[in-house]
């Protein structure tokens, strides 16, 4: 198993935003890590690369085992090595993601120089080769380009090259289309899919857009409140969710053939951190919640290999 | 960049004829006639009238200005009424003093200032911020007429290593420039310190940190470049400052310069010498702005994609 985050917990300040997430993934593999807004997912993504310091963030128990090594019990001095050679991230907002006053050729370079120990020539070459395999049109003259002078879109890909740039072996993709037109989103993710099949490296997909997850993913992990709701393969969970929230989140999709109007949200809002409700956090939200529900949940492993953190989970087929 | 230039050299020529206007019209609205320190006591109005005649004092305002103009496009300042010296020739003595006190001056604050700065920032609300940033704050509200009277007790009266007063040799100017530098550095630290902060909470600096550079690479080669933008845009602000305000410094150490003449002048009513020295220091206002934002667009490409 390349990346196995067992009980990861996370505090910042008093609060404790994320509570025991466990996970597993694979080369090769894609996981999607799905929750509405504050549910914890960014920090996981912060977590995992070991940003949480630079938002005054630690990770207070548990365990994330990269390739074999404990990354929550290493030095900031030995966790770097890992961060953009072994661990890429893109983030959520590619306008915002890369340095305003450098030319983008030069922002990519900088992973082969800095991680492969190549030469000014040859990680230009490099860079340029990605581009193009990114289906950058006219690569050599983009990398002179600023930021500011390419779309949404070509920024998100030149973000995509850094990431791949020193050949990592996980890539954790933040929201990788939220800031972008339906159109490009699709590009992007299905860009992001072919990486994965071609170069066998495995992919942390976070989004909130259930769609996505539905198009690409292997294994869904769904969080509500910094907390795993359910873990299964996409397959199954999608056809079955056996948890609540997970049907919830499935309902909002909007499918062929609905009748106007008829889309239903989820009630309600995702707690903030400071007035987490006892026992199970979805429960004010939930239709089959009662009395057992002000226990927190144990995660009950499945017959399929997943788990659902429910008293109550779904037996119903969906659909 | 070239044509940004051009067209930024060309909108100076407007603000330069506007603030020749001003400082052309302002002498002749304050109170006091120059006329009436170089008659003897007791003349009759035939010989002011001779005297103002000589001056051109006697036609409309408008071809006053008309001849101040055409002779300041040609380097003629006219003459001191109370020295007879030309004009020119006062600036030329004393405007290398100004501009070499001036220059060092921003050189030593910008140095200075910007290390501190990114020190303080690098250790922020720890003992090396905390005591750099006391400094700071003592150094930019100390009135420099009164650390630079400290400066000679000290260096000068005690230890003996720089003379007192005067503007001859290398010595000298060690003293005026650290008072002058003093206060500046101090701005151009605190300037530095909140532009890095602001800086280093940037998204795109916590990709930086994703993609494995080191803290000391993403400090000194992405965030002190961001920093560095609002940085230039003080200092650039501050030249005409430094060439015109150093005025109590000049005071204090008796050095000649554009600010010593230019208070020397008013009192005495000396028209062209007045409106020399403004002039001096409206050029250096408007070229240290100019310099501001060619500096920013040579620092910043959206600056420069702004401009086409």
């Amino acid at each position: 198993m390349l990346l196995s985050v067992e009980n990861l917990t996370v505090r910042i300040g008093k609060v404790e935003p994320l509570s025991g997430l466990s996970f597993t993934l694979d080369r090769g593999e894609i996981l999607g890590l799905v929750g509405e807004s504050g549910s914890g997912k960014s920090l996981t993504a912060m977590a995992v690369t070991g940003l949480l310091p630079l938002i005054g963030g630690r990770i207070s128990a548990g365990s994330v085992v990269f390739d074999g090594t404990d990354l929550a019990a290493l030095p900031e001095a030995r966790l770097r090595p890992y961060r953009g050679k072994r661990i890429a991230l893109v983030t959520q907002n590619p306008m915002t993601a890369l340095d305003p006053v450098q030319r983008v050729g030069d922002q990519v370079d900088i992973m082969a120089r800095l991680h492969l120990g190549m030469d000014a020539k040859a990680a230009r070459a490099r860079t340029v080769d990605l581009l193009n395999r990114l289906r950058i049109p006219e690569s050599r003259t983009v990398c002179d380009a600023y930021p500011h002078q390419l779309s949404g879109g070509m920024k998100q890909r030149i973000v995509i090259a850094m990431a791949l740039a020193a050949e990592p072996d996980l890539i954790v993709a933040d929201e990788p289309t939220t800031a972008l037109d339906v159109t490009v989103q699709a590009q992007i993710i299905h860009i992001l899919g072919e990486l994965v099949r071609e170069r066998g490296l495995a992919l942390m997909l976070i989004t909130h857009d259930m769609g996505v997850v539905a198009q690409v993913c292997d294994r869904v992990a769904v969080l509500y409140a910094g907390r795993l709701a359910e873990t299964r393969e996409a397959g199954p969970l999608f056809a079955r969710p056996r948890h609540p929230y997970t049907r919830a989140l499935i309902d909002c999709i909007p499918r062929e053939g609905m009748a106007p109007g008829s889309l239903t949200g989820i009630p309600g809002l995702v707690p903030s951190v400071a007035q987490y409700p006892a026992g199970c956090r979805f429960h004010p939200r939930c239709l089959h919640a009662d009395a057992a529900c002000q226990q927190v949940p144990e995660a009950r492993p499945q017959a399929d290999g997943g788990s659902v953190s429910c008293h109550h989970p779904m037996e119903a087929d969906h659909g | 960049m070239l044509d940004y230039i051009l067209r930024r050299v060309l909108l100076l020529v407007p603000v330069f004829l506007a603030v020749s206007v001003i400082i052309f019209l302002i002498l002749h609205l304050i109170p006091g006639d120059p006329v009436d320190n170089l008659l003897r006591v007791g003349s009759n109005a035939e010989a002011r009238a001779r005297i103002e005649a000589k001056y051109g004092l006697d036609r409309p305002l408008v071809v006053q200005y008309g001849i101040w103009l055409a002779n300041l496009v040609q380097g003629d300042l006219g003459s001191s009424i109370i020295t007879r010296r030309p004009v020119s020739t006062m600036i030329a003595q004393v405007l290398p003093n100004s501009l070499m006190l001036g220059g060092f001056a921003l050189l030593f604050s910008t140095i200075f200032g910007v290390i501190f700065g990114v020190i303080a920032a690098t250790w922020r609300d720890r003992w090396p911020d905390q005591m750099l940033m006391g400094g700071v704050l003592l150094g930019s509200t100390l009135p420099s007429f009164w650390l630079g009277l400290l400066l000679i007790l000290t260096f000068s009266v005690q230890l003996g290593w720089f003379p007192v007063s005067g503007a001859r040799g290398w010595e000298s100017l060690v003293l005026p420039v650290l008072t002058i530098g003093l206060g500046g550095m101090a701005l151009v630290a605190r300037v530095t310190r909140v532009a890095m902060v602001e800086a280093a909470g940037r998204d795109f600096v916590l990709l930086l940190h994703a993609k494995g550079l080191s803290p000391t690479h993403i400090r000194l080669r992405h965030v002190l470049r961001h920093a560095m933008i609002p940085v230039v845009t003080i200092l650039a602000l501050r030249i005409g400052w430094v060439l015109g305000g150093a005025v109590t410094v000049e005071y204090v150490f008796a050095r000649p310069g554009l600010g010593l003449t230019l208070i020397k002048a008013l009192a005495q009513h000396d028209y062209p010498v007045v409106q020399a020295c403004l002039l001096m220091l409206a050029i250096a206002v408007m070229l240290g702005t100019l310099l501001g934002d060619i500096l920013q667009a040579l620092m910043d490409p959206r600056v420069r994609s702004a401009l086409t």
